[in-house]
């Protein structure tokens, strides 16, 4: 079965927005959850994204993406009425969700997409919701209304000040986790270096950390292990151990250099794609 | 032995046969039939099938070598009982639809079996031609025969029969060899069948697995579109127990039976320094991007990277490993090194396998076993570190147990490592299906019946098995898919 795209926006430089009819992970998703998709046939890529949202109701679920590579400049070059080949999931073990009292909730970028779903479920839980969402600039700014709906404090940062406050997300977080009392847990969703850095911050202040690891996959549910992570000196499975995991705990040096492993093909890959483009004159 | 030769050998032991017969000791003195295979340097650089499969002038003297033996001990070496005397007994007279059709009876995959089925453990271990000669490899070629039958009905094979709708519908998870069978078994029986895999394509570890070059994908999609034309509905990119529950299957969606064929599917890895570097995988994870995603033709009409290697080492002794090993040849590895830590002897892969990676390259670097991994600052394999080892008494298999000799510590240098020693059992069913009894190993637990703790749930294969092979996951697809007619059946009157 494919699946249809019946809404797609671009939200900023390289950031996309896209509402797709899957209707039985509208159904079963939990916040947390991903999916991974191959746009053409049976070679094309198989790529985990997470799940910003859904409506079981319409059978509808929305993803969020950057534009790093060619599969995703392959998605992002699709239209309203498009389809997409294939879509499995909803895959990974949903989010703990609980009340910890105050949460700290910590979006680098469109990783303030995956946790909008978590911080609604965590706000419904009962918890007292600060939001810290932090941007390269003003023009890559994302989901700040759906945000300052969901939370009792909401902190916006840019790396260069062209909106909000001038900062990484790491200097609000440290403020915030140095009041009395102190965030009872902190999720922390972004790129690996941000939520490596977090991380430092929340160990320091000793509030317990979830973050959502983002890793190369290929089936999505356990059988290559390619998404591996070490966790406590321990290899993990994203996939399935995960996507999330005890941010105190997660080797991110080695995560970042096993996210590069295949970058000179990965490279090779997307300029292939967009000299193809070029060529098919879609590039105007 | 030339074409003409065996013609003329052809010939004349035919008009023996029908002149009084050929003895038993007519029969040992007829020469074994090698297969024909591509060239090993040749085949280092394609992933087209090696082995090519007889002629039919080679599969006619091949069953002559038969006995006929009453007894048919080959029968009871083989996991689905396939009348094996007769077939070949068919074959001998030229009749191979016939043969066909008597494998057929007891196997539904011959052309997949008689390629992987590890024979010399099975029914040519068994083989009294081959005890004669005291040695296997001597034994009436049975896989080859099968595959020579099977690759000859492959273009006009029947559509099996369906009975009358039942109205029942039976859900089969996964979508390899034994979910095959039992997806064939239970439609063949008129129920409702829907097979659930959780990739974007169907066929299990004979798609992603099992590589080109030993099991053409083109015969399993051959199998995927017979059980199309029965009717069997094959959903893809459908996780069972992430996009619908087991639970969810019979209480909501109306399903009476549910068939657990999954696989074991959750790699082993040794617990080693260094496991996590870049460039080094498990075995699943480099053959399914060589295999399911080919990714040995990237940037050309396929997206899935690989590691562009020049020395690889693979961990392990079984067929995976020989596959992984064999596919890192083909992808242009200079050196490949099979590193297994007890002899040959040992070695759980076939002979035939074992016999081909050798033929192709691959270094065997026998009683040794990696004790670390070692990167370089950007955490790139660059060395394997191992130990060498020697056997000491037989352990809980019967094998002789490896022990580590102290102080032997080497290094090999390789920029990729391929660890495959095996499966556990993957936990996302039992993560998702709270009613489901497992072992300790994590494998479903099952009667005779194959009727697992829940009410219409029943399950075979590798989950419950642990690593096993193809033709044992379809004997088990077979029971499952009995039982689950026979239940039904029940149900209804």
């Amino acid at each position: 079965m494919s699946h249809r795209i019946v809404g797609k926006r671009e939200l900023g430089p390289d950031v996309f927005w896209a509402r797709i009819e899957a209707p039985l992970i509208a159904q079963a998703r939990q916040p947390g959850q991903f999916i991974i998709l191959s746009i053409n046939d049976d070679y094309s890529e198989r790529i985990p994204l997470t799940i910003a949202g859904a409506n079981p109701a319409d059978g509808t679920i929305e993803l969020i993406w950057q534009r790093v590579g060619k599969t995703t400049a392959e998605l992002a070059d699709l239209d309203e009425g498009d389809e997409i080949a294939n879509i499995s999931g909803p895959l990974g073990t949903p989010t703990h969700i609980a009340n910890f009292g105050t949460v700290v909730c910590v979006g680098g970028g469109i990783g303030a997409a995956p946790l909008l779903p978590i911080a609604t479920a965590l706000k419904d839980a009962g918890n007292r919701i600060i939001s810290i969402l932090g941007f390269r600039s003003k023009d890559r700014l994302i989901l700040e209304a759906d945000f300052a709906r969901i939370s009792d404090e909401l902190i916006v940062t840019t790396d260069d000040g062209s909106y909000a406050r001038k900062a990484l997300v790491t200097e609000p977080l440290a403020e915030v986790c140095g009041r009395d009392p102190k965030p009872g847990h902190a999720f922390i969703i972004g790129p690996t270096i941000m939520m490596k850095f977090c991380c430092g911050v929340t160990r320091k202040f000793d509030v317990p950390t979830q973050v959502s690891l983002n890793t190369i996959m290929v089936d999505g549910t356990g059988m290559c292990g390619g998404c591996r992570v070490e966790v406590d000196g321990k290899p993990k499975f994203v996939c399935v151990d995960g996507p999330e995991f005890d941010g105190h705990r997660v080797n991110f040096d080695l995560m970042i250099k096993r996210m590069n492993a295949y970058r000179q093909q990965e490279q090779q890959a997307y300029e292939q794609y967009r000299q193809h483009r070029c060529r098919i004159g879609l590039d105007g | 032995m030339t074409d003409q030769e065996r013609q003329v050998l052809l010939t004349e032991l035919l008009s023996r046969q029908n002149s009084g017969g050929l003895k038993p000791k007519d029969r040992f003195e007829i020469p074994p039939q090698e297969m024909p295979e591509q060239d090993a340097n040749a085949r280092r650089r394609n992933v087209s099938e090696v082995a090519l499969g007889y002629t039919e002038t080679q599969a006619r003297i091949e069953a002559l070598r038969c006995l006929q033996c009453k007894t048919a001990p080959c029968v009871q070496g083989c996991p689905v009982r396939i009348r094996i005397p007769d077939f070949i007994g068919a074959i001998a007279r030229g009749e191979y639809s016939r043969a066909l059709d008597i494998i057929k009876e007891n196997s539904l995959l011959p052309a997949v079996c008689g390629r992987v089925c590890p024979q010399e453990v099975q029914c040519q271990e068994k083989c009294t031609v081959g005890l004669k000669f005291k040695d296997v490899s001597k034994a009436v070629s049975i896989g080859r025969l099968e595959r020579f039958v099977a690759d000859l009905g492959r273009n006009h094979a029947a559509v099996p029969a369906v009975a009358p709708a039942t109205g029942r519908k039976v859900a089969i998870v996964g979508s390899g060899p034994g979910s095959i069978v039992a997806a064939a078994d239970t439609r063949r029986a008129g129920h409702e069948v829907t097979v659930f895999e959780a990739f974007h394509k169907p066929g299990g570890v004979m798609v992603y697995g099992i590589p080109e070059f030993r099991l053409p994908k083109a015969i399993v999609q051959d199998e995927i579109e017979t059980l199309r034309k029965m009717g069997v509905r094959i959903v893809t990119n459908f996780v069972v127990g992430r996009t619908r529950t087991i639970e969810q299957l019979i209480k909501e969606d109306g399903f009476d039976a549910v068939y657990i064929g999954v696989g074991a599917g959750l790699p082993s890895f040794m617990g080693i320094e260094g496991e996590s570097l870049v460039g080094v995988y498990s075995a699943n994870e480099y053959l399914t991007r060589a295999n399911l995603m080919k990714a040995y033709r990237f940037g050309s009409g396929t997206d899935t990277p690989i590691a562009v290697s020049k020395k690889v080492a693979v961990v392990g002794g079984g067929n995976v490993a020989m596959d992984a090993a064999r596919t890192a040849v083909r992808l242009g590895a200079e050196k490949v090194y099979l590193i297994y830590r007890r002899t040959e002897d040992e070695m759980p892969a076939r002979v035939e396998e074992v016999h081909h990676a050798k033929q192709e390259g691959v270094e065997f670097h026998l009683l040794q076993s990696p004790k670390r991994i070692i990167g370089n600052g950007d955490a790139h394999a660059t060395a394997i570190e191992c130990l060498r080892y020697e056997l000491g008494e037989p352990d809980d298999s019967g094998r002789r147990r490896p022990v580590a000799i102290p102080g032997s510590e080497f290094r090999i240098d390789v920029d990729t490592v391929i660890i495959a020693i095996g499966n556990q059992a993957n936990p996302l069913i039992r993560q998702t299906t709270p009613g489901l009894e497992f072992n300790k190993w994590g494998n479903i637990v099952v009667d005779e019946n194959l009727r697992t703790s829940m009410p219409g749930v029943y399950a075979g294969g590798d989950i419950v098995l642990g690593a096993a092979t193809v033709i044992l996951a379809m004997g088990q697809g077979r029971i499952a898919a009995a039982t689950i007619n026979a239940d039904l059946a029940a149900k209804r009157s």
